[in-house]
């Protein structure tokens, strides 16, 4: 068959081409400008090198979001995947209860951020909350707005009533795809519950384990809604992860250059741990067949 | 090793029976020799798989009990009842070497390191697999994963009984004879008691000394090869086992002879002892049939001839009935005024579907 040597298809391309120049291309364009000029105002340029991104990276107060950003991520992610796991093995795995469970699952993933900051704002405060206030009532110290320690529980107990229904869905789904005969064979081996665990489901597993710890650590990596609703980055800035100080430094203080150049680093960042986890996990998982 | 006993065993997945229909596994009592090969034959859904998971454990049989050497273990579970089971799809610890896979049973068991790797050893040469101890398990073949399955039952030196539900549906055809006389020559060996669930005729022929052929939840004959299909003691075995099935035709009895058709049939057997009011059938194999020009049977149209290699099959019409007569390679067959012969010591009659037998 002969080639077509007509060339207007390309031109089908190019509402595509349009749509994401506009939203992606032509806006990643313009920060990584601001990152490497400074301003004085009346839309006037001047080139400033690296000058920025040495900045940024020396400051005290991006090696503190930065340092609180990885601290928050690792206890959330070692809490919500073993919990995770824990509750899918819980879950029935026929019958009635599956539809109940699996919605009562669902649920949290379906409620808007925002919402779910809010919840936990009123749900945490003394006066009104039921929480702060049993809490409270129970002669326990526990004000997130002022204590440091508070805030940080708070924000972590909310990450994991948030998000590790999708670890469980994940995990649950893994498991409900190991054939019966598996299991049958476990029992037919004289397999211990742990052995059945440790050498069936979670070698079974292990594919969702990945996406699960991927999804869930570029999310809570790029954490902003929850946060600033609950806390507001404080008390002081003991809550203050990156996307909140790039905000503030970004909108709050003007600061143009130096946000941009904080907004390549943090991009870079999540960039390059997704994909050391995903190659490290698939090197794992490769190495076993 | 075992012998296997089946008293009034029967299984309804239904928590309310009604009826008859109700049950998968209609009652039945079976006594297996220990060291013998049975095959379970039947078609999909006809009640051997649920027989199999009574057997091995995972089902509870809604009346009856089950023996192992004259023991009851009708209430204890699969962990405690010393079998093993071959899955249709192989089942194997993905992230074990080989050598894990065949000591896990044992090192669950807490039997001591020295003995395990004894035994694993022993097992691996056996089944040939001496050299792939150190590998990864998840990255073997179809058929060798399969050979771990079974190596992981033959390891535990006190086996009752090997379980096989469909062993050889995932292995490559050229893969499958070799399996199957490796599993033959091991029952051999070692007299095992082997219990082999398959759909597949010529695996059930080939591997068991004993075939069971169940249909409809029941248990329609058990027997040698050569008894199923001399005298297939239901029509179904009939059409069930062989290439073609038999040939089974309705007919009314005159004397000594069925007549099919306004033709007459003559007989040897299975003429003195038939029920009152029973529909009736002749069965007679396509090899027992032939066609000449000669003689005196009757005349039939040819309707098509299949060339199947080593013999032909015609299909020949009586009037209403069709019949398939197998015919070797070098024969012709004659295109017209064939006449239909029919070898009268294996015509079989059949009173509602079963075979009717001397008194």
């Amino acid at each position: 068959m002969n080639k077509w040597s007509d060339n207007r298809a390309w031109w089908l391309v190019l509402p595509v081409v349009l749509i994401v120049a506009f939203s992606a291309v032509i806006p990643l364009m313009t920060v990584v400008n601001y990152a490497f000029q400074d301003t004085f105002g009346n839309n006037e340029f001047y080139w400033a090198g690296i000058e920025w991104f040495q900045e940024v990276l020396r400051s005290d107060r991006f090696h503190g979001a930065l340092g609180r950003q990885f601290l928050f991520s690792f206890i959330i992610l070692s809490i919500e995947i073993p919990l995770g796991i824990a509750i899918a093995l819980a879950m029935p795995k026929k019958g009635l209860w599956v539809p109940f469970c699996l919605i009562l699952m669902a649920l949290p993933l379906l409620i808007p951020w925002n919402v779910v900051g809010t919840i936990w704002q009123i749900f945490g405060r003394i006066d009104i909350g039921l929480l702060g206030a049993t809490l409270d009532g129970l002669g326990i110290e526990y004000n997130y707005t002022q204590n440091a320690l508070d805030a940080w529980v708070t924000l972590i107990v909310m990450d994991v009533w948030h998000w590790t229904s999708l670890v469980v869905l994940l995990c649950y789904a893994g498991l409900q795809s190991i054939p019966d005969a598996y299991y049958q064979a476990a029992r037919i081996d004289g397999a211990s519950k742990w052995a059945t665990f440790r050498f069936i489901q979670l070698p079974k597993m292990n594919r969702v384990l990945l996406i699960a710890v991927l999804l869930r650590f570029m999310d809570s990596f790029m954490i902003y809604t929850e946060p600033f609703v609950v806390t507001g980055g404080g008390p002081g800035n003991a809550t203050t992860f990156l996307s909140i100080d790039l905000v503030q430094m970004a909108i709050g203080q003007f600061d143009l250059g130096p946000a941009a150049a904080m907004s390549l680093v943090y991009f870079l960042i999540i960039l390059l741990f997704s994909w050391v986890f995903f190659t490290v996990m698939s090197y794992l998982d490769r190495a076993e067949s | 090793m075992a012998k296997i006993e089946l008293n009034g065993l029967a299984h309804s997945y239904m928590p309310h029976i009604q009826e008859p229909q109700d049950f998968a596994l209609k009652e039945l009592n079976h006594v297996w020799e220990d060291g013998g090969a049975y095959a379970l034959l039947g078609p999909s859904g006809c009640g051997k798989t649920t027989l199999l998971n009574i057997i091995s454990g995972l089902l509870k049989p809604t009346h009856g009990e089950i023996l192992f050497d004259g023991e009851a273990v009708t209430n204890k579970a699969t962990e405690g009842r010393n079998i093993a089971q071959v899955f249709q799809f192989p089942v194997v610890y993905d992230t074990m070497t080989v050598y894990d896979n065949l000591a896990f049973p044992l090192r669950n068991r807490g039997v001591g390191a020295s003995e395990v790797d004894g035994r694993v050893r022993e097992i691996a040469e056996l089944l040939e697999m001496s050299d792939s101890l150190k590998r990864k398990a998840s990255g073997l073949t179809a058929d060798a994963k399969q050979k771990i399955s079974l190596g992981r039952g033959l390891v535990r030196a006190d086996v009752s009984a090997i379980l096989f539900d469909e062993p050889l549906t995932v292995i490559d055809p050229h893969l499958k004879w070799q399996l199957r006389s490796q599993l033959k020559h091991l029952h051999k060996r070692f007299n095992y008691t082997m219990v082999y669930v398959t759909h597949d005729q010529t695996e059930a022929l080939t591997f068991a000394d004993k075939v069971v052929v169940m249909y409809d939840g029941a248990v329609v004959q058990m027997g040698t090869p050569e008894e199923l299909f001399e005298r297939p003691k239901h029509t179904f075995v009939g059409y069930f086992i062989g290439s073609p099935g038999m040939n089974v035709v309705p007919c009314h009895i005159d004397g000594k002879q069925a007549m099919v058709a306004g033709h007459a049939f003559a007989m040897e057997q299975g003429l003195s002892n038939i029920p009152a009011g029973a529909s009736l059938e002749v069965g007679i194999r396509p090899e027992f049939l032939s066609l000449t020009r000669e003689g005196s049977g009757p005349t039939v149209s040819i309707q098509k001839v299949e060339d199947l290699g080593r013999f032909k099959v015609a299909s020949v019409r009586l009037e209403d009935h069709e019949f398939k007569v197998m015919v070797n390679e070098e024969d012709d067959v004659p295109t017209d005024g064939a006449r239909l012969v029919v070898d009268p010591t294996h015509v079989n009659l059949y009173a509602n579907s079963h075979l009717v037998e001397e008194a």
